[in-house]
């Protein structure tokens, strides 16, 4: 009797399971909840290197006084708001078109646009970097199709060196949300589209009033993972500006000023203050709380 | 008046030329990167789009350079490490949170969730300063340590999980079996699709990773290839020709790992939507 009413198990104490998550759990909580814990109360103390005091509430004073957090602020919008519609919207499209069964050469297509996230942020940064020096190629290529009569000053100009690093971080990611999205397309029944397209429903209207809502979950997790990712952008600004590994401005009048960093650069570079760091770095935790929840309700809100 | 299959033919040629478009700029940078190896910086910089007869003058610059063997066999090691450590570690929990009931799962298994949308910046100042009371600074260890028990990668085994066929485990138990034994003999070799999924994900995080390694190996004889290129490249005038060379060897690895295991990549970067 008791052997076949196993299923639904009672809740109870089970050393077995303690023994499986415990290590795990433990390491959770080494390495991820007292840190976090340990970087709040930081975020509320000041003072060179090690040598911290309470200082109530002066970090966040200071951050609204501080030009450099601001434009890191600034920066780290503008990727945001500018790179994460364009990249989704281009990963959906994407994924829209290789989702029908009559293209050709679908595998290898599919393969060649997931090919850019099997680099490392580091080695993709530095290859755009070197396409997009000044006389380099992309400037060859647009002088040459008639695009521009002059070079673009990607590395000297803020405006372009911004418009290069989204450029660059489209590159890196657009294939593998595009993968996200085609899973999801094919969860979807053939017939609902047969049927609106017997109906002389266009292409685009079927895509926009049929797709688009059928994929609110996935869209939903892609933009969220995607804002988590553009908000903690640092491995490409880093790379590109040298900003954080070898000091100085990052970019042209600190355009690729991020705030992670920012915070590598409050930490390790100059005169280090740690509580100050902790301060900025509980901004990113905000705004990805705060962005989360608003798409999260956003998605719902259209659900009903 | 132009004609129904006309405007279709038109679609679908517009079509091809869009995803051969996004095909040919996704491939284009490596194929800029075998050929950057192959040219002299000054070169590149112009942006010559042939091969060219740099490659052993830029290999030779890039060993005198870079300890390459020590440089590569510290990234081997943090990746083979982080791999091995991350799947036992994370699976274990992943299993455990499916098989095992008690009074709090649901609940921790939430908040390891939620642990998902920490960013790495707000946790990095105080992982240096414990690694620091660990005497654990500019070691391999450190490097891996904190990414062994991966929220993502547990959550992604307890959803394969449920697919395991519990029938399995009754009559494992009923044979006597262990728990311990249940889990290494039954379950391990029964789930090895989404361990080839998970070891994908885990290898290419690792050898790819970035800020911490910067952050904790400060002597060059703990560096990896990634913080190598890095210190390489973003240097204001770069040796391109150099550093293409060691792009090169970082990508190997990688793309050799994603054509050898390619279904079970696009299965394991599906994991979470399923």
């Amino acid at each position: 009797m008791s052997a076949i009413s196993t299923r639904p198990k009672r809740p109870r104490f089970d050393v077995n399971g303690w023994l499986f998550v415990g290590p795990a759990l433990a390491l959770i909580a080494i390495f991820m909840v007292f840190p976090i814990l340990h970087s709040l109360w930081m975020s509320f103390q000041s003072g060179l290197g090690m040598r911290l005091s309470f200082a109530g509430l002066k970090n966040i004073y200071r951050l609204f006084n501080d030009p450099l957090f601001l434009m890191a602020l600034t920066n780290t919008f503008i990727f945001f708001l500018v790179q994460v519609p364009v990249m989704l919207t281009l990963a959906l499209i994407t994924a829209a078109l290789l989702n029908n069964p009559d293209i050709k050469f679908r595998g290898v297509l599919r393969t060649a646009i997931f090919l850019p996230c099997v680099t490392s942020l580091v080695a993709y940064t530095v290859l755009f970097k070197s396409m997009f020096v000044a006389n380099g190629l992309v400037n060859t290529v647009l002088i040459n199709l008639g695009i521009v009569n002059v070079g673009i000053p990607w590395m000297t100009d803020p405006f372009w060196c911004r418009v290069m690093i989204i450029i660059a971080i489209t590159w890196r990611w657009t294939g593998y949300n595009m993968i996200f999205y085609l899973a999801a397309m094919q969860n979807i029944d053939r017939s609902v589209y047969e049927a609106a397209r017997i109906d002389g429903v266009p292409t685009w209207a079927r895509f926009v009033s049929l797709t688009v809502p059928m994929l609110k979950p996935v869209i939903l997790f892609t933009t969220v993972t995607s804002t988590i990712g553009t908000l903690q952008l640092f491995d490409e600004v880093s790379t590109i500006t040298g900003g954080g590994s070898a000091g100085g401005a990052a970019g042209p009048g600190n355009s690729a000023l991020t705030l992670s960093l920012y915070i590598y650069n409050l930490t390790f570079k100059f005169a280090p203050n740690l509580g100050y760091a902790a301060t900025v770095s509980y901004v990113i935790v905000l705004l990805v709380a705060i962005l989360s929840f608003l798409q999260f309700y956003a998605a719902r809100e259209r659900k009903a | 008046m132009i004609s129904y299959g006309f405007k279709q033919r038109i679609a679908s040629v517009v079509v091809y030329i869009f995803l051969a478009v996004m095909a040919f700029l996704s491939i284009f940078p490596f194929l800029w990167m075998v050929i950057g190896a192959t040219n002299t910086t000054s070169d590149i910089v112009k942006g010559k789009m042939t091969f060219g007869e740099a490659v052993v003058a830029n290999a030779t610059t890039f060993f005198t350079q870079v300890n390459a063997p020590l440089i590569f066999w510290n990234s081997a090691k943090i990746t083979i490490i982080a791999t091995v450590l991350t799947l036992l570690i994370s699976s274990l929990a992943g299993y455990g949170f499916e098989i095992f009931s008690s009074r709090f799962r649901e609940k921790l298994y939430t908040l390891m969730l939620l642990s998902l949308m920490i960013p790495f910046a707000a946790l990095m100042i105080p992982l240096f300063m414990l690694m620091g009371k660990f005497g654990l600074i500019n070691t391999h260890i450190a490097v891996v340590l904190p990414t062994v028990a991966s929220a993502f990668i547990i959550f992604y085994f307890r959803q394969s999980t449920k697919a395991f066929p519990h029938e399995l485990r009754d009559a494992a138990r009923v044979d006597g079996l262990k728990e311990w034994q249940i889990f290494f003999l039954i379950y391990m070799p029964v789930m090895r699709s989404t361990y080839a999924a998970a070891f994908i994900i885990v290898f290419m995080t690792a050898w790819n990773s970035y800020l911490w390694p910067l952050i904790v190996l400060q002597s060059n004889e703990t560096k990896t290839i990634t913080l190598v290129i890095s210190s390489l490249g973003s240097a204001y005038y770069p040796d391109y020709g150099v550093v293409m060379i060691g792009t090169v060897l970082a990508t190997i690895p990688t793309l050799f790992v994603f054509f050898a295991m390619q279904r079970q990549f696009v299965e394991g970067m599906l994991g979470s939507v399923k």
